[in-house]
């Protein structure tokens, strides 16, 4: 298997180095621009670690002016710009090249706006997820998309990712959250795209920039929506003696008309890693397990799990537990949430993002369970099940080269299964470089050259995050 | 009279574009002729997406559709209504507004982003398109997007086809997100509220754990004109939507009347009454009054609506209701639609958008119908549109 290639560093740029640099300096306040190698460190890499490449410089903006100085900068003298969020990329998104600034926003971290009368909240891109939803939590809001990382993770990085996480079922994804932002676009124009008035008057550019992997402008604000949290929620796990039993399961609750918030599927090696690390009180003696979550008042959650317990029942579900408590149902969560973090305590792990149709996902884990065998490695699957969006993690050594070349080839396979079954490369982590070679597995030569040459209407020289994404054979010329 | 193709397929739709694309030809798209905001201009001709209908595959257990895009709404409806399932975004149709003739169209849904009262809590046409197939400006037959809820695999093409008013490429099939009918709806009025105090009461009731689905004010000057004049109360309606399962709705109902209370006289709709309501707000039913006199589409935020009216009052005649939570606009002028004073209005209270959608020919020609955009995205806009049609085969009054 073939390492993952970066574009070569442009030669004129290294030859610079010192004097952009300088000059960067010059642009920025002190204490915001990192160049010394050793401080260059800790941005060479983001969640996806078996890549690294050192950046040229490390550019920390504390206001939208500055951001538009740096890029105005770069723009003139074809400096190639990665931006960064919190750096928590599971595709490697974030990841830099020797020839690239680093536009990193965790400066920018603060909430500017909350306006509940509009149900919205205007953010700085650098602000965690997880922060919009605890600042307007006492008073009965939150935000709903919640990727795994929402602890760490920015709206930023959330917006180029287009994130979902495990309650998008009902709530929808980022771009179904978000209402405007400040972008800044590659010369150094700041437009706003968006606002508190639903939809676009013109072209719907919000809507490409959301999920743009940072390659048509920099976002440093953003408005999204809020939504009044519901009176209660309550997780209820059920297990199964198969993952089939549980997906057939999945798909006719969906097919019943029931959507609930969430449906994750964990399968024996996931509840056994993540139940040693969090106690959630998973059931240890089944072979799958789904977290079913239902919200609103006590009567409203009774009614719709009455309907879930009786079709569950038709698929020989074997355990039904319901938290008794709201400390039970967040350690539920905890266990789900930690799955990757408590995977990466025994093993090195990658994982997989395809999303099928609801009604492959049986076939789907058994070709996954097959690829796995193969490359004589092992698998935890633990997913979004409602959406179809699959999370294999698969196991190996990264002190091992042969057994991590295995692993990435495994993960290949099983995105192409996912491909082939209707399903796509990514649900919610992006393509980054991670997946960018594969990018010809879904779509034709005409589709990614439209996709192109939409990205080169912001970017004609490719400057922005420019390794990633699209296939670095058969780009256009610059 | 403007020569009309009627390509038969999507390889000759593509073929009809390419030999434009080389020679001067220009096509205005068309789907069902419900939703077109001008006559196509002088040396145009008509694309019509008539003879490329049909559904082509429905999966109601994944809550996904894929369509050809001259497929007729009312099909589409017809067959979604069979499993009890439903857009989600409740697509509105402007015939009886505008006196259009003909069928709309899903692709005329789409490329209008044509969106009704849900759309403020369950999103928009946007958000619930998946993927789509076009033919661009060259001629080149492309696919975007996918049939799976959750895709971030490249750039999100879909999003900036939704809502592009065929400036961009022409649409030939969309897969499209559906979603279970709810068991059952209500409505809760509060009566006789002004504008502003209808503004309070709604981000009330939005601020419960409640769900309202449709959050509508309906002024004095206006509410006789719905539900056959039966609105319980006096004066003006606020109305305020509950949709799920029975059980459900009925708890929900309870709470949102007794805190609404505070604001005005409460009754509840039943389910039918809703139905029929809220079809009618989807509509603009109240406009409909068979004349052509200008009729606005204004999005701003919620509790900038009824300042707008406000302050439009007091220099021109006007009409209003208000959906979206007081966000959304429907706004008839008496005489001259007044663009350029209702748009630096707008812009005065936080900004948003209008759209023109009803006035005579003459005066939808020579008004810009759609918000004009700042210059920056604007010149992002066009080059946009040159990436998916850079000879500028496809007209429209979106993007010059």
């Amino acid at each position: 298997m073939d390492q993952i290639g970066f574009l070569a560093p442009r030669p004129a740029v290294l030859a610079r180095r010192r004097e952009i640099v300088a000059d960067l300096l010059d642009l920025m306040p002190p204490g915001c621009l990192v160049h010394e190698e050793r401080e260059l460190v800790p941005f060479e890499t983001d969640a996806f670690v078996s890549y690294r490449r050192l950046p040229l410089a490390v550019a920390l903006p504390e206001t939208t002016a500055e951001v538009a100085a740096v890029l105005k900068y770069c723009h003139r003298y074809g400096v190639p710009v990665v931006p960064r969020g919190a750096g928590t990329s599971l595709a490697g998104g974030a990841i830099p090249q020797e020839d690239a600034v680093v536009l990193g926003l965790s400066k920018m971290s603060r909430i500017l706006e909350v306006d509940y009368a509009n149900r919205t909240a205007t953010v700085q891109a650098g602000v965690t997820n997880l922060s919009i939803s605890d600042a307007v939590s006492a008073d009965g809001y939150f935000y709903a998309p919640d990727p795994s990382s929402q602890l760490a993770c920015t709206i930023g990085g959330n917006i180029g990712m287009n994130s979902g996480g495990a309650h998008c079922l009902k709530y929808g994804v980022t771009t179904n959250n978000l209402l405007g932002v400040k972008l800044v676009l590659i010369d150094g124009t700041v437009v706003e795209l968006g606002g508190k008035a639903l939809d676009a008057g013109g072209l719907d550019l919000l809507g490409l920039v959301c999920g743009g992997e940072g390659q048509l402008g920099v976002v440093t604000e953003a408005t999204v929506r809020l939504i009044a949290r519901p009176e209660g929620a309550r997780p209820v796990l059920f297990g199964f003696d198969s993952s089939e039993d549980a997906g057939a399961c999945v798909a006719d609750v969906i097919g019943a008309g029931i959507i609930p918030v969430a449906i994750e599927f964990m399968d024996k090696p996931a509840i056994e890693i993540c139940e040693a690390f969090a106690q959630a009180g998973y059931p240890m003696d089944v072979e799958a397990l789904l977290i079913v979550e239902v919200e609103g008042s006590d009567a409203e959650m009774d009614a719709m799990l009455g309907k879930i317990i009786e079709i569950a029942g038709r698929h020989g579900v074997r355990v039904v537990k319901e938290s008794q408590s709201a400390t039970e149902a967040a350690l539920i969560w905890k266990g789900r949430k930690s799955a990757f973090g408590a995977t990466g305590r025994i093993a090195d792990y990658i994982c997989m993002d395809g999303t099928v149709p609801l009604g492959q996902l049986s076939h789907v884990l058994r070709g996954t369970a097959e690829i796995v065998a193969k490359y004589g490695l092992r698998v935890a699957n633990v997913f979004h099940a409602g959406d179809g969006n699959m999370h294999p993690l698969i196991l190996f050594n990264a002190n091992d080269p042969e057994d991590a070349a295995r692993a990435e080839a495994a993960g290949n396979d099983i995105l192409k299964l996912c491909v082939d079954a209707g399903g796509c490369l990514t649900g919610e982590h992006g393509v980054g470089v991670e997946k960018r070679d594969l990018m010809r597995h879904q779509y034709a030569e005409v589709d990614l050259a439209q996709q192109m040459a939409v990205r080169a209407a912001f970017d004609p020289q490719w400057l922005l995050n420019p390794s990633k994404v699209f296939p670095l054979e058969g780009r256009p010329a610059a | 009279m403007t020569a009309v193709h009627e390509p038969l397929s999507e390889e000759a739709a593509a073929r009809l574009v390419q030999v434009a694309s080389l020679s001067s030809a220009r096509f205005v798209i068309r789907g069902g002729g419900t939703r077109s905001l001008f006559s196509p201009p002088e040396g145009t001709e008509a694309l019509s997406t008539r003879a490329l209908a049909g559904i082509t595959a429905y999966n109601p257990a994944e809550m996904t559709m894929t369509a050809r895009s001259g497929t007729p709404l009312a099909e589409i409806e017809a067959a979604l209504a069979e499993k009890r399932q439903m857009l989600a975004f409740e697509p509105t149709d402007l015939k009886a507004l505008t006196g259009a003739e003909g069928a709309s169209t899903i692709g005329g849904v789409f490329a209008t982003n044509a969106s009704g009262p849900r759309r403020f809590v369950a999103g928009a046409a946007r958000d619930s398109l998946l993927g789509v197939r076009f033919v661009n400006g060259c001629g080149e037959i492309v696919k975007a997007g996918g049939r799976v809820m959750k895709n971030v695999t490249g750039l999100d093409l879909a999003k900036v086809l939704a809502g592009s008013h065929g400036s961009l490429a022409l649409v030939t099939e969309v897969t499209f997100r559906v979603l279970p009918v709810p068991e059952t709806a209500a409505t809760v009025v509060v009566s006789g509220l002004n504008d502003a105090e209808a503004a309070a009461a709604m981000a009330t009731a939005m601020a419960l754990p409640v769900e309202v689905s449709g959050a509508a004010h309906l002024p004095e000057s206006v509410r006789g004109r719905f539900a056959g004049g039966a609105l319980p109360g006096e004066g003006a309606a606020t109305v305020l939507r509950l949709e799920g399962l029975a059980a459900s709705v009925a708890v929900r109902q309870e709470k949102l009347a007794a805190e609404l209370a505070a604001f005005g006289p409460v009754s509840v709709l039943d389910a039918e009454t809703t139905k029929a309501l809220w079809r009618e707000i989807r509509d603009a039913a109240p406009y409909a009054d068979g004349t052509a006199r200008p009729l606005w589409r204004v999005s701003v935020a919620p509790t900038m609506g009824h300042q707008l009216v406000a302050a439009l009052r007091l220099e021109t005649g006007v009409d209003a209701f208000y959906d979206w939570q007081g966000g959304l606009l429907w706004l008839r002028m008496e005489a001259d639609p007044e663009a350029a004073l209702l748009r630096r209005y707008v812009k005065a209270l936080g900004g948003g958008h209008a759209t023109l959608v009803r006035a005579r020919p003459e005066v939808l020609a020579a008004t810009p119908v759609f918000e004009p955009q700042a210059e920056a995205v604007a010149a992002l806009s066009a080059q946009v549109k040159a990436s998916f049609d850079p000879s500028g085969v496809f007209v429209s009054r979106m993007v010059g």
